[in-house]
C-alpha cells in the first residue's frame, strides 16, 4: 500500500491544468516507477496525486511534415525503443530508451516522468541533451518552450513550475538530420541497473572531419550536461584516432563528479575520458565513416 | 481518510466490478483480493520482476502498478496462462527444460515469455535475454530459462 | 550398478504446481481478520535503549498492540539452525532477544507493532519514541578485538564470538625444512542470499490454545524449538507448517521471524498476525554471509610439494552470533582433505561487529576459505613459475586419507579426473599457448580452481533423517519426508530413489512435499547438502521396509520365498525367471482389504547417519578483461564435479548454473556496503546490490564424474552447496593469468579493476 490520500485521474490537459491551479499540492505521476518507489521509501508521505494515464494521445510519437519530431510525454520506454520514427531517425535515443531498468519497467516508465523527475542518472537526458531537444511545457497561461539544457536546475530539481504539464519532447530536423551517434550506458550490470555514467554523442562528419559534434553526460555532474570545451575542439577536426582520444580528455573538463561509494570521482573521470572516445568511435562507424582501426 | 474507488477489469478473461482502495498496488489487489497467489511479492520496487503480470499483452511489475490504473485493462496472471488444464507451450517447456527450481520468479518468467511468443516478433539470443532480463532468479543461473524461452520461440518460428 | 529411475532427467515433482502458480507458499495463505506486524528499527549502529513511549502508537486507530522488551520473555536464545545438544557446551551461543534494550547494528529491532495493515502499522512505528544512549561502534573486526574498542555484548568483553587453535603435525618442523615460504593475505566480503522470497511467516493460536506457525523455513523441527525456547514455553504447544518455499541457501536455515511472530500472535490474543519483512529489512536483519579476512603462510619445497600451512582467518561476524564461530570451523574442516600437507595450523576468529549477523549461506565459509587458498596457491605457482594444474595435481590426497580431527575417510577421489576432463572442455593448453603475449585493450586469460566438500556435518553435527511411506490400494505410495524442498529438488530426488528401491515408476510416487512438525517424520531439514545424501539413506531404508512387506503378501500367495521375490515396474517378480506373479496392485488391495491379514503396507525410518563423504569439484573459467575500464567478462566458465552418482542430470545442472551463477555475483559485483561513519546499510536493495541479471550470466558448462560412494544409498554424495566454492577464485587466477594482476580481495568490480590496473602501471 502506498500512502496515497488522493488521486485525481484527469482525461484532458484542460482539466489537469484546472486541478492542478486548484490545488498545488497535487503531484504528478506519470508510469510511477519513480514516485512509488520514493513512497515505498518513505520519502514520498500523505500524497495527493495527478495521474496522467487517462489523458488520451498523451503517448504519440509523430514526425511532422517539417521533419519535427514530437514525442508525448506519457511515451514509454518500450514504446519509444519500438518506434519505427525513432528508430529511424533518433537511434541513439532508441539505444538510451532500451537501455533503461528492465523490459517491465520500459512497459511503465515515460520519457517525461524520467525527465521531469530531474534525475542525474536519468538514461533519456543525455541523449535529449546531445539532439539539442525542446521541451514543450503546458501551463493556464499557456504553452512555452524551453530547451533541454536549460531545464534542469540541480540534483532532482527542473524548471517546472506548479500547474505546468511537461507535453512533449520535440526534436528538430537540424538536432538529427545527417547524424550518427551512440549511447553508452555504463553500469556495473547490463540490465536493471543505473548508469554509473551515461555517455551520448551525435555527431556529423564532412570530408573526413567533424562538422558537429555534440557530447552529453549524465552522472558526471549535478545534472545532465553537454562538453562545451570538448564539442568546441572537435568542430573541424580531421577524424582520427588521436582527434577523439583528445576529445575524450577535453570532455572530462566539463565534469564535476565527485566521490560516492557508487564509484570514485578518479573512476568516473577516467571513464568519461575512455567511453567518449569509444561512443565518438562507434558513432563515426555507425555514419560510415573513415575506418579508425583498432584501439 | 479512506477512498475507495470502483474498478472494471478484466482479469485471465473473467471480467470484475470491484472496489479498490487508492492506495493499493494492483499486485495488493490480485493477491489479497482476488487470491491469484501466483503473483508473487520479491521486492515491492519493480527491482525483481516476481510480480509481472500482462497489461494489455505487455509484462508490467504489478507491484508498482496502482490498482485504480487497472481500470478498463485486461490483465493476464499465471493463473490464466494455461487452458483447459493443459499447460501451455511455455509452461510446457519450463517443466521439460529444468527451468524451474524454487519457483518463486517462475509464474512472472513464464508471463514475459508468453508475451515474447505472442508478440510474433523474432528474437535473437541477445533479445531474448534483453527481454527476460527484468526477472532476477537466484536458483537457476539463468541458462534453463533462457533454453526454455528460446525453444518456444523457435517452435514458433519454425 | 543399473538403475531404473535414478540417474534420469525426470521432472521435478512440483515443476507443474510452480509453473501454473499453483504451488503455495507462506505469502499465500490467508485468515480472516488476519493482522500485520511491523518493527522499529535502530537507526544506530550501537545504542542503548533508554526510554520507549508507546503510548501515541497504541492509540492510533487500528493498532492493537505495541510491544517492546519489556513485554516479552527475557531469555536469550540461539537462532542458528543446529540440532539441540543435549551437551551444553556444545550448544550454539544464545545472546538474542527477540526486541533488544540494546541495538547491536542499524536495523536491530527495538519495538514492533501489530495493526489491522501495513500503512497503519508504518504510521504507528514512527509514533514510537525511543531514547537512546548512543554508543561507539566499531565495524571493522581487527578493530573491533584491539584493546578498548565498544563491547557489543557485556559477556565478550574482548567481542571474540569464538577462537581456536588447531594443529595438525608439527609445523615449526615443517617450516624449517622448506625451500621457499609464501605469505599472503586474502580478503571476502559480506554478500547475501537473495532467495526471491523474503523471510515472512503467520502466526494464530488455534482452538487447542496451541501455537500455529506458517513459515518460509528450511528447518521446521528446529525452528519449533527455538520458537519454544525464545517464548519459554513447552515444545508440543507449537506447530510449525513450511509450505513452498521461494530459495533458501541457508539464510533460512536460522530462525528469524518465527518467535516474534508468534509473540505478536499471543499479544493479540491469538488472533493470525502475518510478520513478512520487506525486501530493505531481509538484507539488514536476516542474515549475510560472513566476510573473512586470511593471513596465509605456505612452506612449500623446490619441487613444489607443499608442506605445511598456517591459516589465519578472521571472521567477522556481525552482531549476534546466530551460526558464529561454527562456520570457520566447519569450513576448516573441509579443505583438509583437499591437499596433502604434512602439517596445518588452523586459527580462527570470529569476532562481533556492529554489522547485520552473518549466518549460515550456501556451502557455509567454504566460499571464502577456498578462495583465499586457491588464491594463495596460484601465487605460489606463479612465484615458483610451475604449471599450476600440475602443481595442485602432485599436492592432492588420495584415496584413503583420513582428517585426523574429524576421522573422516575419503573412500572416492575423482578429482583428478574431474580436472583432466575441464582442462578438456575450456582447451586449457591451446588457449594459454594463445593468451601469451597479449598488448590490447581486451586480455583473456584462464584459470581454475579445486574445493572439497562434505556430505551432511557429521561428525561435528548431528544426521539425522526420518521417512515415512505408505502405500496406496493402486500399489502407488505417498512419501513423507522431514527433509524440505526449497527449490533445490529434493523432493525429486528423494522420490527417484524410493522409487528405485520399491520397484516403481517416478508417477507412482507421491511425495507430500509440505512439512508439519505434527505430521512429518523428525529430520533436521535443508541444509550442509545432506539431503540426497542423509535423508536419501532413510528414504531407502523406509523403502525397503514397505517392498519387503509388499513381498511379504507376495510371498504368502505364492508360497515363493521372499529373496525369490522382487518389484518390477509395479509388478512382483520372480527373480529368476523375470516372470510376472501379480500386479503391485493385487498386493496392495490384499494388505489394505484381506479379512484376516489386512496391514496396509508401509515403512517407518529413522537414520541416524554416522558417516560422511566428500565431495570433490573444480572450475576452469576463461576471462576477458577490459584494460581501460576494469570490466571483466567471463567468457567460459565449466565445473566439474565429484559428486558421486548423480541421481537427476537435469536438476544437477540446474544445481550447478545456480551455485556457479552465486558465485560470479561474489567475484564480480556482489557486496553489502555500509556507511562508515554511521554504520548505515547503503546498498540494502535489489537495484544497488549487484546480484546478476540474465544479461551478466554467461553459458555455464558443468560435467560429473560419478564413482559411486559406499556409503551413498544410490552412491551419491553431496552437490548443492559445493558448485558455489570454486567459481570465484577461477575468476581471479584468470584475471591474474590474463592481465598479471593479482586481486586479493572480493568483489572484483570495475573500479577495483581499474586502480589495481593503474597502480600496476598498466594504464
Amino acid at each position: 500500500m502506498f500512502d496515497i490520500v488522493n488521486i485525481e485521474k484527469p482525461d484532458s490537459l484542460e482539466t489537469a491544468l484546472k486541478m492542478l491551479s486548484h490545488n498545488p499540492d497535487l503531484k504528478i505521476i506519470a508510469g510511477g516507477t519513480d514516485l512509488l518507489i520514493k513512497m515505498h521509501n518513505g520519502t514520498l508521505e500523505n500524497a495527493a496525486l495527478l495521474s496522467l494515464r487517462k489523458i488520451p494521445g498523451m503517448d504519440e510519437i509523430r514526425c511532422l511534415d517539417d521533419g519535427t519530431i514530437t514525442i508525448g510525454a506519457m511515451a514509454t520506454f518500450a514504446g519509444i525503443f519500438r518506434s519505427s520514427i525513432i528508430n529511424e531517425h533518433l537511434p541513439v535515443l532508441s539505444e538510451a530508451a532500451v537501455s533503461v531498468g528492465g523490459p517491465q519497467i520500459r512497459n511503465a516508465a515515460t520519457i517525461g516522468g524520467n525527465i521531469c523527475n530531474g534525475a542525474v542518472s536519468a538514461d533519456s537526458a543525455a541523449t535529449l541533451l546531445a539532439y539539442d531537444a525542446e521541451l514543450r511545457i503546458l501551463g493556464t497561461e499557456g504553452a512555452r518552450t524551453v530547451p533541454i539544457r536549460e531545464f534542469y536546475a540541480g540534483p532532482g530539481k527542473v524548471n517546472l513550475k506548479p500547474a505546468e504539464i511537461l507535453t512533449h519532447v520535440v526534436i528538430h530536423k537540424t538536432g538529427y538530420s545527417n547524424t550518427s551517434g551512440c549511447y553508452i550506458k555504463y553500469s556495473n550490470r547490463k540490465a536493471m541497473d543505473i548508469a554509473m555514467l551515461g555517455v551520448s554523442v551525435v555527431c556529423k562528419a564532412e570530408e573526413g572531419r567533424f562538422s558537429d559534434v555534440r557530447i552529453a553526460l549524465g552522472v558526471a555532474a549535478p545534472v545532465p550536461i553537454r562538453c562545451g570545451e570538448a564539442e568546441d575542439y572537435a568542430k573541424g577536426k580531421e577524424i582520427s584516432y588521436e582527434t577523439m582520444k583528445e576529445i575524450g580528455i577535453y570532455a572530462v573538463k566539463a565534469s564535476k563528479a565527485r566521490d560516492s561509494w557508487r564509484a570514485s570521482k578518479a573512476y568516473r573521470e577516467h571513464l568519461i575520458e575512455i567511453l567518449v572516445f569509444r561512443a565518438l568511435k562507434e558513432a563515426v562507424i555507425r555514419g560510415g565513416g573513415v575506418h579508425i582501426g583498432e584501439l | 481518510m479512506e477512498n475507495y474507488e470502483n474498478i472494471s477489469m478484466e482479469v485471465n478473461g473473467k471480467a470484475y466490478s470491484i472496489e479498490v482502495d487508492i492506495r493499493e498496488s494492483l499486485l495488493e489487489v490480485l493477491r489479497n483480493r482476488l487470491q491469484f497467489t501466483g503473483v508473487k511479492q520479491g521486492c515491492s520496487v519493480g527491482e525483481c520482476g516476481a510480480c509481472t503480470v500482462l497489461i494489455d499483452g505487455l509484462p508490467v511489475d504489478s507491484c508498482i502498478y496502482l490498482a485504480v490504473w487497472a481500470d478498463g485493462k485486461k490483465i493476464t496472471t499465471i493463473e490464466g496462462v494455461s487452458k483447459d488444464g493443459e499447460l501451455s507451450k511455455v509452461q510446457q517447456a519450463f517443466v521439460d527444460e529444468g527451468a524451474v527450481q524454487c519457483g518463486f520468479c517462475t509464474p512472472g518468467l513464464v508471463l514475459t515469455a508468453t508475451s515474447l511468443t505472442d508478440s510474433g516478433r523474432e528474437y535473437s539470443d541477445e533479445e531474448i535475454k534483453r527481454e527476460i532480463s527484468g526477472h532476477l532468479c537466484r536458483c537457476t543461473g539463468y541458462n534453463k530459462i533462457f533454453n526454455a524461452v528460446k525453444k518456444v520461440l523457435d517452435d514458433k518460428q519454425h | 550398478m543399473a538403475f531404473d529411475v535414478v540417474g534420469k532427467r525426470t521432472v521435478r515433482k512440483d515443476a507443474v504446481a510452480k509453473v501454473t502458480g499453483r504451488a503455495k507458499y507462506a505469502d499465500d495463505f490467508f485468515e480472516r481478520d488476519m493482522l500485520v506486524g511491523k518493527v522499529l528499527r535502530s537507526p544506530y549502529a550501537h545504542a542503548i535503549v533508554k526510554n520507549i513511549d508507546t503510548s501515541a502508537a497504541k492509540a492510533l486507530p487500528g493498532v492493537e498492540a505495541v510491544i517492546t522488551h519489556e513485554d516479552l520473555p527475557r531469555l536469550k536464545y540461539a537462532t542458528a539452525g543446529h540440532p539441540w545438544s543435549l551437551d551444553p557446551n556444545h550448544r550454539d551461543v544464545a545472546d538474542r532477544l527477540m526486541l533488544t534494550d540494546k541495538a547491536r547494528f542499524v536495523g536491530d529491532g527495538i519495538a514492533a507493532v501489530v495493526a489491522v495493515d501495513t500503512l497503519t502499522a508504518e504510521k504507528a512505528l514512527k509514533l514510537i519514541k525511543v531514547e537512546y544512549e548512543v554508543l561507539p561502534f566499531v565495524l571493522d573486526p581487527e578493530k573491533a578485538i584491539e584493546p578498548g574498542a565498544p563491547v557489543i555484548h557485556e559477556e565478550r568483553p574482548d567481542n571474540v564470538l569464538g577462537a581456536s587453535n588447531e594443529e595438525i603435525g608439527d609445523i615449526k618442523e615443517d617450516f624449517s625444512k622448506a625451500d621457499r615460504i609464501f605469505e599472503g593475505i586474502y580478503e571476502t566480503s559480506i554478500v547475501q542470499h537473495c532467495h526471491l522470497e523474503i523471510q515472512t511467516a503467520y502466526a494464530y493460536v488455534d482452538s487447542d490454545s496451541r501455537i500455529v506457525i506458517v513459515s518460509s523455513t528450511q528447518i521446521p523441527h528446529i525452528a519449533r524449538r527455538i520458537v519454544g525456547q525464545a517464548l519459554g514455553i513447552p515444545w508440543g504447544n507449537i506447530r510449525v507448517i513450511k509450505p513452498y518455499l521461494g530459495g533458501g541457501f541457508g539464510n533460512k536455515q536460522d530462525v528469524i521471524v518465527e518467535p516474534l511472530t508468534a509473540a505478536m500472535s499471543l499479544a493479540v490474543k491469538g488472533r493470525p498476525v502475518r510478520y513478512a519483512l520487506t525486501r530493505e529489512e531481509c538484507f539488514i536483519d536476516t542474515r549475510t554471509r560472513h566476510a573473512m579476512k586470511f593471513y596465509m603462510k605456505t612452506a612449500v619445497t623446490k619441487e613444489g610439494k607443499m608442506l605445511s600451512l598456517h591459516m589465519r582467518p578472521v571472521s567477522n561476524n556481525g552482531a549476534y552470533a546466530s551460526h558464529g564461530h561454527t562456520i570457520v570451523m566447519s569450513a576448516g574442516g573441509k579443505f583438509r582433505l583437499l591437499y596433502d600437507f604434512n602439517s596445518i595450523k588452523y586459527e580462527p576468529k570470529t569476532v562481533y561487529t556492529n554489522l547485520p549477523s552473518a549466518g549460515a549461506m550456501r556451502a557455509y565459509g567454504c566460499p571464502q576459505i577456498f578462495f583465499a587458498l586457491e588464491s594463495h596457491i596460484e601465487d605460489i605457482t606463479r612465484e615458483m613459475k610451475m604449471d599450476p594444474i600440475e602443481f595442485r595435481k602432485q599436492n592432492l590426497i588420495s584415496v584413503g586419507k583420513m582428517d585426523p580431527h574429524s576421522e573422516i575417510v575419503v573412500r572416492t577421489f575423482g578429482l583428478p579426473e574431474c580436472i583432466e576432463k575441464g582442462k578438456q572442455l575450456i582447451k586449457w593448453d591451446e588457449k594459454l599457448k594463445k593468451y601469451k603475449e597479449q598488448k590490447g585493450t581486451k586480455r583473456r586469460g584462464l584459470g581454475m580452481a579445486c574445493f572439497s566438500y562434505a556430505s551432511g556435518t557429521y561428525p561435528h553435527g548431528f544426521e539425522i533423517a526420518g521417512v515415512r511411506i505408505i502405500m496406496n490400494q493402486d500399489g502407488s505410495v505417498q512419501l513423507q519426508v522431514g527433509a524440505t524442498e526449497i527449490g533445490q529438488g529434493s523432493d525429486t530426488v528423494l522420490s527417484q530413489i524410493a522409487a528405485e528401491v520399491l520397484g516403481l515408476p517416478y508417477d507412482m510416487v507421491h511425495i507430500v512435499s509440505q512439512q508439519d512438525t505434527d505430521i512429518t517424520p523428525f529430520d533436521l531439514g535443508a541444509y550442509a547438502s545432506r539431503q540426497t545424501f542423509v535423508s536419501g539413506a532413510a528414504v531407502k531404508k523406509a523403502a525397503e521396509e514397505a517392498k519387503g512387506k509388499a513381498l511379504e503378501i507376495a510371498a504368502r500367495r505364492t508360497g515363493l520365498s521372499i529373496d525369490a521375490l522382487d518389484i518390477k515396474s509395479a509388478r512382483i517378480i520372480e527373480k529368476k525367471s523375470g516372470n510376472e506373479i501379480c500386479t503391485l496392485e493385487d498386493i496392495a488391495m490384499e494388505s489394505y482389504y484381506d479379512l484376516v491379514n489386512a496391514a496396509p503396507i508401509d515403512g517407518n525410518a529413522s537414520v541416524n547417519m554416522r558417516t560422511n563423504a566428500m565431495a570433490y569439484g573444480v572450475t576452469f573459467a576463461e576471462v576477458e578483461v577490459d584494460m581501460e575500464t576494469g570490466r571483466i567478462e567471463v567468457v567460459e566458465i565449466y565445473n566439474v564435479h565429484d559428486s558421486g552418482v548423480i541421481i537427476n542430470p537435469l536438476l544437477a545442472e540446474g544445481q550447478v548454473h545456480g551455485g556457479v551463477s552465486m558465485s560470479l555475483g561474489y567475484a564480480l559485483s556482489e557486496q553489502m556496503l555500509f556507511d562508515p561513519g554511521t554504520g548505515r546499510p547503503l546498498n540494502n536493495n535489489f537495484l544497488d546490490y549487484k546480484l546478476q541479471t540474465i544479461m551478466d550470466t554467461p553459458e555455464i558448462g558443468s560435467a560429473f564424474v560419478q564413482i559411486p560412494e559406499p556409503e551413498g544409498s544410490v552412491g551419491q554424495k553431496s552437490l548443492g552447496e559445493n558448485t558455489t566454492i570454486s567459481p570465484a577464485p577461477a575468476v581471479r587466477n584468470a584475471v591474474l593469468n590474463a592481465t598479471g594482476i593479482a586481486i586479493n580481495k572480493l568483489p572484483m568490480t570495475p573500479q577495483k579493476v581499474f586502480e589495481e590496473i593503474k597502480k600496476a602501471g598498466l594504464l
